[in-house]
């Protein structure tokens, strides 16, 4: 009988700590699955973030290190300094990536690091309980804008891709969604590309991810996936922002 | 042996890399600019690499990730951006990682200025950031001595796996003076297993500073830390002694208000007061014992620093109420002179 599924390579049999109907599970198999297909495993050095991915390391069977809240691009500067032709990609939260870790972003952009950054942008901070983000929609209800985020005192949602996209540095941007099968899919072209691009020594490269948070969202697994097809693609259209690969 | 005549700041540089180091992330900031721009220069040349970081914060997780590689790696800066600094370095810390600092200390709190000092002692010596973990610390006198530690920084950070700071008032660093750099054989090598190469050949490497399970928690983690702080107690303490076998007053300094001091000691044995100095080399661990073998009635303790008074604090808690204990120094630009040091033996002896 043929093999048509398995446990990609570059994951571990660890038992995973997410909630019931989270994107991070998803988006840590698609990051292994590319790494797999690229055969780069024992070429690759991760940079988990802190937030609820923090124990990424558990579930990847590749090097990986922690970074203080938002650090992560910095430290992967410092690894791929020494190692130039390493694989070497952060997995970020939106409040580690753009609120706390906003000016180590910028920065490493600008330089044009030839990384690859994994960005999960589930609209709030999960791990400390569901509190406003950068990328929290306006008018969303989190538990310190329980009126829900207004604009006027609280700023707008941060477009990641849109805000990098004039850096030269930066090779690749897209936004892809984890809300159904068909995105899914294209969630893992758009890692082949950034991935490739930085085996190709083409420079910065970021995939934000559109995820699900039910629990924080006080929402059903299934309930959330819609939240996003209706609510958070409106205001972070998916596709590709910038591609000069 | 040949001498060159270089500055301080020169002689962290020159000798890091001859020490091996090729990686070297920075910030601008008075007085210890001379570092960077030596080292944009000279790493490329050596072929290393030279960032200048977005930020002190950024520099310091810039260092962590390529120690975190196992390279030999600095960062240098001064009191504002040491500050900056202190969560990587608690994570640093956490994570075991090698790596050499260095703090050419000026004027604070805030802004200060950017005179010479000696106020960043607790900040340095105490912690800095969160958690319970410990730098060593190194104070040199001068511009030689600045040189050879530096070379002994790099050594020390890879055997015990722990950042190494290297603690100077901005008067050290500016000042120039003849020096024989120090010679790559002096490069101790130790394995590095630990490092992230990628998992070639090996099962996966993780560095982590988060211990949530309940058999791998961070009181276990914690008490591995204070083994190895133990032993670097037990190992590494440095310090110089001068004329304190008869010393009716002893002055424990360090850095420039050591070596001015011991000047104002010459002069006070000259008008016939027993004057003798314990100057620390590791200012963490701490020559405790020396001082508190020297304690007695009848003797007196004089802390001579740049600051308003924190290694007294040490000084102190060494002599544990066995002897008097003084303070002489101001923070923010003060240096003493050896006449001022002088006076200051007087008025107590
Ligand atoms: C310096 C610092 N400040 C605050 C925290 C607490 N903290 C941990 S995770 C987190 C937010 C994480 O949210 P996000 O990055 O969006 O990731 P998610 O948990 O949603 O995946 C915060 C504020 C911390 N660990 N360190």
């Amino acid at each position: 009988m043929a093999i048509v599924f398995k446990k990609p390579r570059s994951m571990t049999d660890t038992h995973m700590h997410y909630c019931p109907g989270c994107g991070h599970g998803v988006a840590h198999r698609l990051v292994a699955e590319v790494i797999d297909e690229l055969n780069v495993r024992e070429e690759t050095i991760a940079v988990a973030p802190v937030g609820c991915a923090v124990l990424a390391y558990d579930y990847w069977d590749f090097d990986v290190t922690e970074s203080a809240h938002g650090r992560a691009p910095a430290v992967a500067t410092g690894i791929k300094r020494v190692f130039p032709d390493k694989v070497v990609f952060t997995y970020q939260g939106d409040g580690d990536l753009i609120s706390i870790g906003g000016n180590e972003l910028l920065h490493c952009a600008n330089r044009g690091e030839n990384i690859t950054v994994v960005f999960i942008n589930n609209t709030v901070y999960g791990m400390t309980g569901g509190q406003m983000a950068p990328t929290t929609l306006p008018g969303q209800k989190t538990t310190t804008t329980p009126l829900g985020r207004d604009p006027a005192t609280e700023g707008h949602p941060i477009r990641v891709c849109e805000l990098l996209s004039s850096i030269p540095g930066v090779k690749y941007l897209e936004r892809v969604s984890l809300d159904k099968t068909a995105n899914i899919i294209k969630a893992r072209k758009a890692l082949m590309k950034a991935f490739q691009a930085q085996l190709d020594k083409k420079g910065f490269s970021l995939v934000e991810m559109l995820t699900p948070c039910p629990t924080n969202w006080g929402m059903n697994a299934h309930e959330s996936l819609k939240f996003i097809s209706n609510d958070v693609i409106k205001y972070f259209p998916t596709g590709v922002i910038k591609d000069e690969l | 042996m040949t001498k060159i005549l270089i500055k301080g700041n020169i002689a962290i540089a020159e000798s890091a890399v001859i020490a091996g180091c090729r990686y070297y992330f920075g910030y601008p900031i008075t007085p210890q600019n001379e570092i960077p721009m030596y080292l944009s220069g000279r790493l490329p040349e050596a072929g290393g690499v030279f960032v200048q970081a977005e930020s002190e914060l950024a520099a310091i997780n810039m260092v962590f990730g390529a120690a975190a590689t196992g390279a030999r790696v600095m960062t240098t800066t001064s009191s504002p951006g040491y500050s900056l600094m202190q969560e990587g370095i608690s994570y640093i810390a956490a994570a075991e990682l090698p790596c050499v600092l260095a703090n050419i200390m000026r004027g604070g709190p805030g802004l200060g200025n950017i005179a010479p000092a000696q106020a960043d002692y607790f900040q340095a010596v105490k912690g800095g950031g969160h958690g319970d973990y410990r730098l060593i610390v190194l104070a040199p006198q001068s511009v030689q001595e600045t040189a050879d530690l530096t070379m002994e920084a790099f050594n020390l950070a890879d055997r015990y796996r722990n950042p190494v700071l290297l603690l100077l008032d901005g008067l050290l660093a500016l000042m120039s003076e003849p020096v024989e750099l120090p010679k790559p054989d002096r490069i101790e090598k130790y394995p590095k297993e630990w490092a992230l190469t990628g998992a070639k050949g090996r099962s996966r490497n993780v560095i982590r500073t988060l211990w949530l399970n309940p058999d791998d928690r961070v009181t276990k983690h914690n008490c591995h830390l204070l083994e190895k702080y133990d032993r670097i107690r037990n190992e590494l303490i440095k310090y110089e002694t001068y004329k304190t076998e008869d010393a009716d007053l002893i002055i424990v300094a360090y850095g420039t208000s050591a070596r001015v001091s011991r000047t104002g000691i010459d002069l006070a044995r000259q008008a016939g007061i027993k004057a003798g100095l314990i100057r620390p080399v590791t200012l963490w661990p701490f020559p405790e014992k020396v001082i508190r073998d020297a304690a007695g009635p009848g003797k007196k303790f004089l802390s001579v620093e740049m600051s308003m008074g924190q290694l007294v604090e040490d000084v102190r808690l060494a002599v544990n109420g066995k002897s008097e204990v003084h303070h002489f120094g101001i923070g923010g630009g003060w240096v003493p002179t050896e006449v001022e040091v002088f006076e200051k033996i007087k008025e107590l002896v």
